[in-house]
């Protein structure tokens, strides 16, 4: 076996050598672009336009070169400053076209964009702007930032296999790129995505007989709407919302103590599982407490807007603090409401997309008026737990208005939340956005571009959040339903969810894009009504099968001719591992947890104040909770969720990375987690009936979701045979001892720790962890 | 192989590359594990692929050690007779100009001039002035670059850490030891390319912080992977007890057996790389507790390092493990030592501080020399800024405070191909304020980068439609202090 192993490495790498020569000798030509008959100035042009020349003749009014604007077709059409007989695009003329003689130039001294900005066109992107300025240079709107219009499903030939309107977006996009949709998923790996994407935990061996023996044609639908109404579907969507909405248990900062803002986590949970409208859902987040006779509840929604670091750092100076805090709520609304990055605009007008500075000081007086201070106390006791302005949760609150949350003790709980001096607090551009160099007074507004304030609207969080919704509004539909398409189809159809603007990717199906934003809209933003229509497409239920044929014409699955296949989120690994063993303690909200974590982590790094400088570690049912209640201490993140990409928390995130790496590797084969979860299923199986090979399809089952192959299920037995009667006592007695959960008594250990062994490798097949 | 890996994979983009392949997608998965970025598309359209640099390089690696919370440079390097003259007196309104404070000392009333309570003598040809708390280092005075000018744009430890780290100092940028990765790949596949040592002195201590080694947006990969003492030097690293490397490699064996088969069924390059992930683990199992292993130092080197090298989570234990380290490939090593936040009681802690580290970085640099490899090896000492001239809190006849200040202090460099034996730039004779060659931390950085054969203005990742760099938007190569 050995030598086997490191025989195939050196092939491998000839192979891959010997492939590039091939590429190179052969057929690198093959795939060259190719300049489209059409130039669409949205598709084609504008992203060369935006990515190589409005850094100098964009929006940022303060670094215009030669008085020449490129991204707004009046200015780009305006004789030039420097040679008024000259225009930059003459419609129909490249060679009497300024810009483009400047692009195509030989001579290094005029050519555009200059040597040392380090940015270059390639002959084929100067072949794209020619061609366009031979088709008559037509400008047209940024496609994002005009509001979305419902358009009928496209026509398309193989009209059977639409299930719903998404199918018809997607298949007429697969039908003119020449490729035909997979075939659907077998009933097993199809309802283990299901039950990951919905739940974000595996099915249980009750759900996969029941789902597999039922023939009814509607079985499908049924049992997305059974795993809908499960409150671990409310868990599962809280997941993204907190990497969105910078959620933790620790101030952030170099001290990085302890707080209590666990209660709004709670209630994200009860608001998916609600199944409140996402206009609602929003709006109290950011607006609760300025709600007409606010309820508790929505004060406490608005802590969304506190889970930002807080610094408790001695020494600080406030306002320079206060300032962050500000600027982190103008960029999460930007990034993760409006899909746009506004923190660009924060220093400088923005260099890409049309914000200026002022706007982004108009959006961020909205946020400028609460009750807060850069520093309100160093790192302390439970009065430290929150900043002010800040709400108390009573049990007797609990009981009466907050059931939702997982309240375990008695004492006076406290929240950070959001609340309006009494006085209007001045807003001021801050040069280089710099908080002690303010300069010209601003208003609260919002970006022209996107859309104008109305005047009808108050001018504060409640009038922002009546913007967000309103009708017209050409982001806040598309940016969601683009963030829900990314957690169920592992890729936006804007792949940049966070970036809408010029130097986001375009969408791979605009015209579905629109007509779920517009669908969402008018049904209310119900948004498990949006979840069932896209896991109950066609697209969806698709295998997960990539051919080489299809590897080769689209490798990251843009035009969804296969079903998704990914990695699951770090939390979701951990709850596979505890559900499939039996050990998941299915509590739902509460005070987060700190599990099994390698020693000395908070120690090595803490300054040595505060709970949260030494790690204690819980016990009993605690030590089996799901991911999602680790406690995330930001300085020092926990490791083996971290390894495996989950957010730090530090800022707002929409979209994790995804890696492949050897410590995760090193994670599936000696977390504690997961060899207690080896053990514990191990000694259930042993303690059953049924001969070893039967064990094996069993855990092999509760793991992979799936019954076993003859291949698989002679693998796994051979390694079981070949351990049971290869272990000796002293290794079995020192494996099981992994964990805290009770050890088995007069079990035959030897018998438990082979099994432990052969489940041990079932956690760690790349199928286990992966939706496919 | 690794370098035909790179010569060609620097002359064709990924999408040809994928589309032009006619052999098994795993063997992408596996260059890419050696030069992760090389395939990822990222860096391409630029004209340079990662995992190569743009010329050629002075050093292959950096060994970083970092004094986390800001050392006095007037009780170490920038010797200020002035200031023992001018002891007690008010620092004079003009030297300290419109400088902002800290909230520690704004509401100071008073602001009187501290001298230093320990000598200083003259080294090496370039007769630096080193302090009698550093008796090691002024032996290497020789080797040493001492940079008196830099200077930094925060006030408090966190930002500060997190802008010489990163080159911002919001935090959630890739750290300078993640961008090395990137930019130069991996020497060692057996180790990873960017490590972490932690220690800590009887200092007053401030905290570090994952995201000073973070990866930020770049591939995870490229973090830094933090080696700790104790049996688990890497997290998760060692097997549970009962398991053998004979019954591992089996086990990984049956695990790579139904990997194939599932790669076979669905074709998907993940699982391909997946497997050979795996492998890499079990490489690294045995890799790091070598590497780890310091029981066949010999006696010499045990007495250069002094004793505390052979206690494990000491700074001098880090810095003979930077070292083997470092000669085994890894790219960039990462030590930071904590307690060196002298807000009070400053000449007792400081001694300790110094006493700690003193011995151990000199004999480092000494090391690495002794076995040629300092020519190759860039080694950097300092902090995240400096302290102030005027005294923090009561001024009494034995004892004082320095809070913090941005606005100069002092690191030093060895090899790397950084002139040795020479000081650069000045502060005035109150230490204050930079008078001659001042180093921002960007210009740092961006010589850093230099000497690896990296353009700080080519070593770019494009983010959410923008262009990043090490140096965010400035920072030029100070080309004075290279030779």
């Amino acid at each position: 076996m050995l030598l086997r192993r490191n025989v195939f490495i050196p092939v491998l790498l000839f192979l891959l050598v010997g492939g590039l020569l091939y590429s190179c000798d052969n057929t690198g030509m093959q795939t060259a672009s190719v300049v489209p008959d059409s130039v669409s100035y949205n598709f084609d042009v504008r992203p060369i336009l935006s990515d190589k020349c409005f850094s100098c003749h964009g929006p940022d009014a303060n670094k215009r070169e030669a008085g020449l604007r490129l991204d707004i077709a009046d200015s780009a059409f305006k004789a030039l400053q420097d040679n008024p007989t000259a225009h930059a695009w003459v419609p129909g003329k490249p060679e009497e076209s300024d810009a483009f003689l400047r692009i195509s130039t030989q001579d290094t001294s005029l050519l555009m964009p200059p040597l040392y900005s380090n940015l270059s066109l390639t002959s084929q992107e100067i072949a794209i702007i020619k061609k366009w300025i031979q088709q008559g240079a037509r400008y047209e709107d940024h496609w994002a930032f005009v509001a979305p219009r419902k358009q009928a499903p496209p026509a398309i030939k193989k009209s059977a296999w639409p299930i719903n309107e998404i199918d018809f977006f997607t298949l007429a996009a697969m039908e003119a790129k020449g490729l035909t949709p997979n075939d659907p998923a077998d009933k097993e790996r199809l309802l283990k995505r299901l039950c990951l994407d919905l739940t974000g935990l595996p099915p249980s061996i009750e759900q996969m007989d029941a789902f597999l023996a039922d023939s009814r044609p509607d079985a499908y639908e049924r049992m997305v709407d059974q795993l809908l109404a499960l409150p671990a579907y409310g868990e599962k969507m809280a997941l993204h919302w907190l990497d969105l909405a910078r959620y933790a248990d620790s101030h952030g900062y170099q001290d990085d103590g302890y707080r209590t803002q666990w209660p709004w986590r709670d209630w994200v949970i009860h608001a998916f599982n609600e199944n409140k409208p996402y206009n609602e859902f929003v709006t109290w987040q950011l607006a609760g407490d300025l709600l007409p006779d606010a309820s508790m509840e929505q004060l406490l929604a608005t802590a969304f807007n506190r889970n930002h670091k807080i610094t408790e750092e001695g020494g600080v100076i406030p306002e320079e603090y206060r300032v962050m805090y500000v600027s982190d709520r103008t960029d999460l609304i930007g990034k993760g409401i409006l899909g746009v990055t506004m923190e660009c605009a924060r220093c400088h007008d923005h260099k890409y997309d049309p914000f200026s500075q002022k706007e982004y000081f108009q959006l961020y007086s909205f946020f400028n008026n609460i009750r807060e201070e850069g520093i309100e106390s160093v790192i302390g006791g439970p009065e430290t737990y929150a900043k002010k302005p800040m709400m108390q949760i009573t049990n007797a609150d609990v009981a009466n208005m907050l059931r939702f949350i997982n309240k375990t003790d008695t004492g006076k709980m406290i929240v950070s939340v959001m609340g309006e001096l009494d006085t209007i607090r001045p807003t001021f551009v801050l040069h280089r956005g710099e908080y002690d160099a303010p300069g010209e007074k601003v208003a609260p507004a919002t970006p022209v571009s996107i859309l104008p304030f109305d005047n009808s609207y108050p001018k504060n969080r409640l009038g922002l959040a009546k913007w967000l919704f309103d009708p017209k509004h050409p982001l806040t539909a598309r940016v969601y339903v683009n963030l829900l398409w990314q957690e169920f189809f592992g890729r936006g159809i804007v792949k940049t969810s966070g970036d809408f603007g010029m130097q986001g990717e375009l969408p791979s199906h605009p015209a579905l894009l629109d007509w779920l934003a517009v669908d969402f809209r008018e049904h209310n933003w119900d948004i498990k009504r949006l979840v069932k229509l896209m896991v109950t497409s066609a697209t969806y239920c698709q295998s997960a099968t990539v051919s080489k044929e299809k590897l080769a014409t689209d490798p990251e699955n843009i035009y969804l001719s296969r079903g998704p296949r990914y990695r699951i989120h770090a939390e979701f690994i951990r709850d596979l591992v505890l559900s499939s063993s039996g050990l998941l303690n299915p509590e739902i909200g509460g005070p987060s947890v700190k599990p099994y974590q390698p020693a000395g982590l908070w120690e090595g790094a803490t300054s040595g104040r505060g709970l949260l400088s030494i790690y204690t570690q819980d016990h009993g049912a605690a030590l089996y909770r799901r991911g999602m209640y680790t406690l995330i201490k930001r300085t020092v993140p926990p490791p083996a969720l971290s390894i495996f990409d989950a957010s730090n928390r530090d800022i707002c995130e929409v979209k994790r990375l995804r890696t492949n790496t050897p410590l995760q590797a090193l994670v599936m084969l000696n977390d504690p987690t997961v060899l207690e979860a080896a053990r514990v299923l191990a000694t259930k199986l042993q303690q059953g009936s049924g001969a070893p090979e039967e064990k094996i399809r069993q855990a092999f089952r509760r793991i992979v979701c799936r019954n076993p192959d003859a291949k698989e299920i002679e693998v796994l037995s051979n390694y079981y045979q070949q351990e049971r009667t290869t272990m000796d006592k002293s290794t079995a007695q020192k494996m099981i001892r992994v964990g805290e959960s009770p050890l088995p008594q007069q079990a035959d250990m030897l018998e438990i720790a082979s099994l432990m062994r052969v489940i041990t490798a079932i956690y760690n097949l790349e199928e286990t962890i992966t939706k496919s | 192989m690794d370098k035909e890996i790179i010569e060609h994979g620097f002359s064709w983009n990924r999408r040809r590359f994928l589309s032009a392949m006619s052999i098994g997608v795993g063997s992408m998965a596996l260059g890419s594990l050696l030069m992760p970025d090389l395939f990822s598309g990222t860096g391409m359209e630029e004209g340079w692929a990662p995992g190569v640099p743009h010329f050629a390089p002075k050093a292959k690696r950096i060994i970083y050690l970092f004094q986390n919370g800001a050392p006095s440079q007037q009780e170490l390097f920038d010797y200020k007779p002035k200031l023992r003259e001018m002891h007690g007196q008010e620092i004079p309104p003009s030297v300290r100009g419109k400088q902002r404070l800290t909230g520690m000392t704004a509401n100071q009333s008073s602001f009187p001039l501290v001298g230093s309570f320990v000598d200083f003598k003259q080294y090496g040809q370039s007769g630096a002035w080193i302090s009698d708390l550093m008796p090691y280092t002024a032996k290497i005075a020789a080797e040493l670059c001492i940079i008196k000018s830099m200077y930094t744009e925060a006030i408090n430890h966190d930002p500060a850490l997190t802008f010489l780290q990163t080159g911002a100092q919001q935090g959630n940028r890739p750290s300078m030891g993640a961008w090395l990765s990137y930019g130069l790949g991996n020497e060692n596949n057996n180790l990873p390319a960017f490590t972490v040592l932690l220690s800590r002195g009887v200092g007053n201590g401030q905290g570090v912080y994952s995201k000073l080694w973070s990866n930020g947006f770049l591939d995870s990969v490229h973090q830094g992977v933090q080696f700790s003492k104790g049996e688990d030097p890497v997290l998760y690293l060692r097997d549970q007890d009962g398991m053998s490397r004979e019954s591992r490699r089996i086990m990984l064996d049956q695990i790579a057996a139904l990997n194939e088969k599932s790669y076979l069924e669905f074709g998907d390059p993940e699982i391909a790389s997946r497997i050979q992930q795996y492998e890499m683990a079990y490489r690294m199992q045995t890799a790091i507790p070598e590497v780890m292993d310091i029981s066949k130092e010999p006696e010499s080197i045990v007495k250069l390092y002094g004793p505390d090298c052979l206690v494990p989570g000491t700074f001098a234990a880090n810095c003979l493990l930077a070292r083997k380290l470092s000669e085994n490939g890894v790219r960039f090593v990462q030590l930071y030592h904590q307690g060196w936040d002298q807000h009070g009681n400053l000449p007792y802690e400081i001694a300790q501080q110094a006493k700690d580290v003193d011995q151990a970085s000199a004999a480092l640099v000494m090391d690495l020399k002794q076995r040629g490899l300092l020519d190759e090896t860039l080694v950097i000492w300092g902090g995240e800024f400096g302290r102030t001239s005027y005294t923090q809190g009561e001024l009494t006849k034995d004892n004082y405070g320095r809070d913090h200040h941005p606005r100069c202090f002092t690191v030093w460099m060895a090899g790397g191909g950084i002139k040795p034996g020479i000081v650069y730039g000045e502060t005035d004779e109150l230490g204050y304020n930079i008078i001659k060659d001042p180093v921002h931390v960007h210009d740092f950085q961006a010589t850093v980068l230099n000497q690896m054969g990296l353009d700080h203005k080519k070593l770019i990742f494009k983010h959410l439609g923008r262009r990043y760099r090490l140096t965010d938007i400035s920072g030029e190569v100070v080309r004075n202090i290279i030779s």
